[in-house]
């Protein structure tokens, strides 16, 4: 018998995950969206607070939303204070995560190499490196032949339509195992005693004057003493209800994977101009992904030139994945804010606390906005990484503007 | 022999003719007409492949791409990773081999072609099987655009596993006559080889034509390899037929285990036969036809295993044929390595399982019953029904458009998959309000023998002590039986956590046989109903398909437009370098002999500044604004205000996003009352007419105004600096040029031997300059009428290097390069261009925020770097001046960022332009730019570093 094909094996899961309890008449805490937000935030709510009387309420199955769809890229290399502060306060926790949870959630700081094609590529680029670097951020950049070194496939000839002209990179960015993180989160808040309660959709608030005192849902009348809202592509559903009005839009993003193939790409690739990003999970499957759907909508599927182009794009900057073949695509629904950067804090309502906001590029964020989010809910005030991503920002303009960053929003 | 398992006779392979092929390294021989998968088990080979994790053999398990075992690497003609046996046609010179797990790329650039196709179609037709063609037929005949997509290499579906008659005559017959008919009607499109992989919205289906792959190094190159069809159809029918189930016991991944329809394939299609000895299992009647067929065929069955107690009508047809039938009885698991040897089977009565028997065999057939493959119908989000009888999921509504026919729906005979397929084609073109055709005649069919009820049974017990981890459901994955009990153990409900768990559902197949098994498995362990753990979701593509031919066309050269300028030969010959700006291709500089980009530069500078030079500026986006209503519109994009321009005038105009952020920027010329030319950046041309058209759709539909596009409509050539008055006045005499005729910022119309020519006073470098509008066609003729104009002055084609540097020099930004989206008009210095009159604009509201006002916000200034040498990489962040010259560990905090950043001809010095927090308060100060690893003392200055006082505006 041949022996078993390297990497193509995933680690076992545990035998126990978690409980399914029937939801309490209350709770101190409740967080509406059982997704990586949430559960990393009940998580830390008991690891560093204590606080245990907490439910995660989530309308579906657990982590079913984005955070079973995402691409998994993992990178603080973010242009702003605020966001590298943000980004490399969680890429800390996950290099420690593992342990943590005690679940291996397969974290591979491979590397990410953004590519440049443009000159104005090139000088965002470098402007980004240089700030990450002042900022302590682990950040260079390539030149092409580098980029050749890093990763052999990418196709630095100049004879393409968009020739390579550099990347950064950031070599403790990397990949890790969506599922795996949010079950290792889900299990240690179940074993703290958070209930976990799915199949639980939230479909009203109840409130008293300036206070949510609990909410209504598919499973009954929830009472809480304090509201926590993690439901990325649905957060202007729910605090529409509550006549809060947040900047978000929803839009589907697809992602989509090949079979498994014999490991051809080391790293994480991201272009802008080529639009695409693309990682070679761990049992050998490419996994890729570009920009949204351009519409608004909170249907889980996208268009298909999207996929169509995105195809070409990663033809276009590695030819040997010609022959590859796309096994699945699939959707998820994104909540873009107009600065491409988080809303996270509080709202008019005292004891409600809005996470959202994240748009494509929230999975990397996972521990880090669980342990500030829990911390916000704790202190009553905003965790120094999240103060600078409140709502009000929006009313005095003192915007995180990612865009004009070059980086992919992933 | 190469072939002993092949029949002497039978099938729709090509007898005459032989092909030869390696797989493992193997030379064997096989016909036209073989699937790779038919060839070798014609030689006697079941086993293709290896477990991606156990490292199990495994075999050819069905006949088409459900099949979960037989997974094979392509070598030959082309290195292609993870295709299914089953699915690969033969062809001389093939080489492949088994997969462990993991497919492989080629290391060299695939150089076939792919192309993609738009249709449109009032009925498409999905799968030529009976209900296929019968509703393909109805609807041609009714005159209706009809497209007929199947994946195999043949028309037929299921009738070419068979042996029906239609009309008295084998049914292959009629498909035939079918076919020829449907190729009469000129509005019909068949395609075989055609897998419709994608069904969305509003009647939209993606197939994938397979032109070539068949044809092996015969291929012709000129043909694409695969061609995407993009169909629009207003009515889809489904008529894809069903998979087999199998039915899931201990060690039932062994080589020689197949579902008991493809074994009948592979005999009557194929001529082949998959054993000499064969065991069927099952739990309904479909398998006693293979049952009789093989045994038919010389194949010794050595037992019929019915799980249903009372067994099967047809018991009588077997005994007559001498075979056995155990009814009650199950197949417990198997023996053998590389192949089955023995099945065991045992009595089976209210789900226990009594004692087993090894029954020797090299052939263990298996059938669980039927799954329609609904899986384009459940992609369009239609909701599935579980149905208890099938144990199988059937589509549970109807979908306005889409329509499910035979099989798929349910129907397993033939007669009623022909009946169905006509009757689901008329209501579709009921819908269209096309009426049937008057002969619309169905073949007339064999009354059908009613089946006796199937047993839906998911699982065998495990008896062979190995708990369900030999109990295979997904193959492709080693998932089993024991995987599923500890993810319902470890806490698991939905079946969606279930599949992520044991991974089942996620390999090439994408659960094409384990995920109805999963479900039931599920349920039945959690003690629910089937219908509550529903299915998981199913996502485009049906079948996988390669990345290159969904890229199609859209690689290398034809990756994205390359646009260029009339002018683009010439630039060419000039020995142009280019820079790509948007899609554009646009002369960078224009090196002389032993030049490099600094000297080049350094030269065409000179020449604007001191002489004339002249640019291509026709990648400006230009936009015509037309209407009564069209200066309103202008004055609410812009933050200044365009209603007061006369015409005949030029007004430079900023405008904002709704955060009041620059956006673009640009001249706006009006040309009448009610009409104006709107010039934006090169990389903001349809950004900004996007966003105009999005205001005036969707927010002021109220406004009479139109927008075009008018950028590839006129060339724009600017002649720059103090001689060029020489140029346009010798050039257009009848213009009077000078100062007083012919003010900054006003524009005229001229002619040059009858072309129209447009010119204008617009200056993006500070100097006296003309910018000369034309239709493309005269584009070479008029630059070449400018340039010999300007010889005598020595007139010096110049690229965009040297403009972003003359611009520079005037501290005139560009738009996103020296904004970034961040960036207001105040901040660039330019609060005269945002209107205090305009009672609002888009923006404006922004402007009036706290953070607006704050004095640390970053502003545009010029550097100087003080060592007079330094070029500062652009990009390069600013940090407060350290005495020492030493970086103090992270976080540094920064002032800002080098936006922009040359050598200065006229300054004689390298200088840049930067965005420093309260920028202009810090003129004179001294900071410093980290430089690879040293600290660079630069002097903070205002951002006009050439003629502040603008005294060479007019020459
Ligand atoms: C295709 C794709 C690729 C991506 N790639 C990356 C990447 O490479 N890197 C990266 O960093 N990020 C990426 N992202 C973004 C990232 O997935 C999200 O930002 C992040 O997962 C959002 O946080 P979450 O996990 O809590 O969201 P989710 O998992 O979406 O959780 C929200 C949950 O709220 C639940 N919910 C909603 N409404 C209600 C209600 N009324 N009641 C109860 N529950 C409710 C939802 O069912 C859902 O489970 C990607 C996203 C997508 C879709």
């Amino acid at each position: 018998m041949s022996p078993r094909t390297p990497g193509a094996d995933l680690p076992e899961h545990p035998d126990a995950l978690w409980r399914n309890p029937e939801p309490k008449r209350s709770y101190d805490v409740v967080i509406v969206g059982g997704g990586g937000h949430g559960l990393a935030t009940a998580h830390y709510l008991a690891k560093n607070h204590g606080i245990t009387d907490v439910a995660v309420l989530e309308k579906g199955w657990l982590a079913g939303g984005n955070m079973a769809r995402n691409t998994t890229i993992i990178r603080s290399n973010y242009l702003w204070d605020e966001s590298s502060a943000i980004y490399e306060h969680a890429l800390k926790l996950w290099e420690g995560l593992e342990e943590d949870l005690g679940y291996p959630i397969l974290f591979s700081q491979r590397g990410v190499l953004n590519l440049a094609h443009t000159l104005q590529d090139v000088r965002d680029s470098v402007r980004r490196v240089e700030a990450n670097k002042l900022n302590g951020v682990d950040a260079e950049w390539l030149e092409p032949d580098e980029v050749r070194k890093v990763c052999p496939i990418v196709n630095t000839s100049t004879e393409i339509r968009y020739p390579v002209l550099g990347a950064t990179y950031q070599p403790r960015a990397g990949i890790a195992k969506h599922d795996y993180v949010a079950w290792g989160f889900a299990r240690r808040a179940d074993q703290a005693g958070i209930d976990l309660v799915q199949d639980c959709e939230v479909t009203g608030f109840t409130t008293d004057g300036d206070r949510v005192t609990g909410v209504q849902t598919t499973r009954g009348t929830i009472g809480a003493g304090t509201v926590a809202l993690c439901a990325a592509g649905h957060t202007s559903v729910l605090t529409d209800m509550l006549g809060i009005r947040v900047p978000i839009q929803s839009h589907p993003l697809q992602a989509l994977v090949s079979e498994l193939l014999e490991p051809v790409h080391p790293t994480v690739v991201m272009s802008n101009a080529v639009h695409v990003y693309v990682s070679q999970a761990h049992k050998g499957e490419l996994v890729m992904g570009a920009g949204v759907d351009s519409y608004n909508g909170y249907g889980q599927r996208g268009a298909f030139h999207v996929i169509e182009r995105q195809m070409a794009a990663a033809v276009e900057l590695f030819p040997v994945f010609a022959r590859a073949h796309l096994l699945r695509t699939w959707a998820g629904i994104v909540d873009t804010s107009p600065d491409a950067s988080p809303i996270v804090g509080r709202t008019a309502y005292d004891n409600l606390y809005l996470n959202c906001g994240w748009g494509t590029g929230g999975f990397k964020a996972t521990p880090g906005i669980g342990w500030a989010l829990a911390h916000t809910i704790a202190h009553g005030e905003p965790h120094p990484t999240v103060a600078p991503f409140g709502l009000d920002r929006f009313v005095t303009g003192a915007l995180v503007d990612e865009h004009g960053a070059a980086a992919v929003a992933h | 022999m190469t072939s002993p398992f092949r029949t002497p006779e039978g099938g729709r392979i090509d007898r005459a003719t032989t092909v030869e092929f390696t797989f493992d390294g193997e030379t064997l021989t096989g016909h036209p007409g073989d699937t790779l998968a038919s060839a070798l088990l014609a030689s006697g080979r079941h086993r293709v492949a290896t477990s991606v994790r156990l490292g199990r053999p495994r075999g050819v398990a069905a006949a088409w791409a459900e099949d979960p075992g037989g997974l094979v690497q392509i070598e030959e003609p082309f290195p292609e990773p993870m295709l299914l046996a089953t699915t690969v046609e033969l062809h001389d010179g093939l080489a492949a081999h088994g997969l462990p797990g993991q497919g492989r790329l080629a290391d060299v650039p695939d150089s076939a072609r792919y192309d993609a196709v738009h249709h449109h179609v009032d009925v498409l037709v999905v799968g030529a099987g009976p209900a296929g063609l019968a509703a393909a037929l109805t609807a041609a005949r009714a005159g209706a655009r009809v497209a007929l997509v199947d994946e195999q290499s043949e028309a037929g579906g299921s009738l070419l596993s068979g042996t029906e008659r239609l009309d008295d005559a084998p049914a292959l017959q009629w498909v035939a006559a079918a076919v020829a008919e449907l190729a009469g009607h000129p509005d019909v499109l068949h395609l075989q080889r055609t897998t419709a992989f994608g069904s969305y919205d509003d009647g939209f289906v993606l197939a994938l034509e397979r032109r070539t792959d068949h044809l092996g190094a015969a291929a012709p190159k000129h043909v694409s390899r695969q061609r995407v069809w993009r169909i629009r159809a207003r009515s889809i029918v489904v008529a894809t037929g069903a998979h087999e189930r199998p039915v899931v016991f201990a060690d039932n991944d062994r080589p020689g285990t197949m579902l008991a329809g493809a074994a009948r394939t592979f005999l009557h299609r194929y001529g082949v036969l998959p054993g000499r000895e064969a065991v069927v299992f099952t739990t309904n009647d479909s398998a006693y036809d293979a049952a009789l067929d093989l045994s038919r065929a010389g194949v010794r069955v050595q037992a019929v295993v019915d799980a249903r107690p009372e067994g099967s009508p047809r018991r009588g047809e077997c005994e007559h044929a001498g075979l056995r039938v155990l009814s009650g009885a199950v197949v417990t698991g198997t023996r053998g390595t590389e192949r089955v040897t023995h099945a065991l089977v045992a009595p089976f009565a209210d789900g226990q399982v009594g004692a087993s028997t090894a029954i020797g065999c090299d052939l263990l057939l298996v059938s669980g019953g039927w799954n329609p493959a609904v899986h384009l119908f459940s992609q369009a989000r239609g909701r599935l029904r579980y149905d208890e009888v099938l144990g199988a999921f059937l589509p549970g509504e109807e979908l306005d458009g889409l329509a499910v026919a035979g099989s798929a729906a349910g129907v397993f005979d033939l007669a009623g998959c022909l009946a169905d397929g006509q009757r689901v084609a008329r209501a579709a073109l009921s819908a269209l309000a096309v009426p049937p055709a008057a002969d619309d005649r169905l073949p007339a069919a064999p009354a059908p023998v009613v089946p006796a009820a199937p047993v839906v049974l998911w699982r065998v017990p495990d008896t062979s002590g190995a708990e369900g981890t030999t109990s295979f459901v997904d193959l492709q994955r080693d998932a089993t039986v024991a995987d599923i009990v500890r993810a319902v153990g470890a806490g698991l409900r939905s079946l969606e956590h279930v599949k992520r768990y044991t991974t089942i559902g996620t390999a090439h197949d994408q659960g094409k046989t384990s995920g109805v098994l999963t479900s039931g498995i599920v349920a039945e362990l959690l003690g629910v109903p089937v219908q509550d753990t529903g299915t998981t979701t199913f996502r485009p593509p049906y079948t996988p398909v390669a990345f290159a031919a969904l890229a199609g066309r859209d690689r290398g050269r034809l990756f994205d437009p390359e646009r260029v300028t009339a002018l683009h030969e010439w630039h060419v010959a000039a020995g142009a370098v280019f820079e790509d700006v948007g899609q554009w291709k646009r002369p960078r500089y224009y090196p002389q002999p032993g030049e490099d980009m600094a000297a080049a530069v350094l030269r065409e500078c000179a020449a604007a500044r001191t002489g004339v030079g002249i640019l291509d500026g026709s990648t400006l986006g230009k936009i015509d604004v037309q209407g009564p209503d069209a200066a309103v519109l202008l004055d609410r994009l812009y933050t200044n205000l365009m209603s007061s321009l006369k015409v005949g005038s030029v007004r430079y105009g900023v405008m904002c996003g709704v955060d009041g952020m620059v956006i673009d920027d640009g001249t706006v010329l009006r040309l009448a009352e009610d009409r104006f030319l709107v010039l934006t950046t090169t990389g903001g041309a349809a950004t900004v007419l996007d966003w105009m058209e999005e205001w005036v759709q969707t927010e002021w539909p109220d406004l009479r105004v139109h927008c075009t596009s008018v950028t590839e409509q006129w060339v724009t050539f600017p002649v720059v600096g103090p001689r060029s008055r020489d140029v346009v006045g010798s050039l257009f005499p009848d213009v009077d040029v000078s100062t007083e005729a012919f003010p900054f910022m006003t524009w005229r119309d001229t002619a040059l031997e009858g072309v129209p020519v447009r010119l204008a006073r617009i200056s993006f470098s500070g100097e006296l300059a003309y910018e000369v509008y034309v239709n493309p066609w005269y584009a070479v003729a008029v630059w070449e009428r400018l340039l010999e104009a300007g010889r005598p002055h020595g007139i010096t084609p110049y690229g965009t290097e040297t403009m972003h540097v003359l611009r520079a020099e005037k501290g005139y930004p560009i738009i996103g390069q020296d904004t970034d989206g961040t960036v207001t008009p105040h901040d660039l210095g330019m609060a005269w261009a945002v209107s205090k009159k305009k009672p609002d604009f888009i923006g404006k509201r922004s402007f009036t925020r706290p953070a607006n006002a704050d004095p640390l916000r970053k502003q545009l200034v010029g550097l100087l770097p003080v060592d007079r040498q330094t070029v500062l990489p652009e990009g390069s962040q600013i940090v407060e001046f350290r005495a020492d010259g030493e970086l103090p560990p992270p976080p540094v905090p920064m002032l800002g960022h080098v936006t922009s950043s040359y050598r200065s001809a006229e300054l004689a010095r390298p200088f840049a332009l930067a965005l420093v927090k309260g920028g202009r308060e810090r003129i004179g100060d001294t900071v410093h730019v980290p430089v690879g690893g040293t600290l660079v003392p630069v002097e903070v200055t205002g951002a006009v570093l050439v003629d502040p006082e603008g005294a060479r505006r007019d020459g």
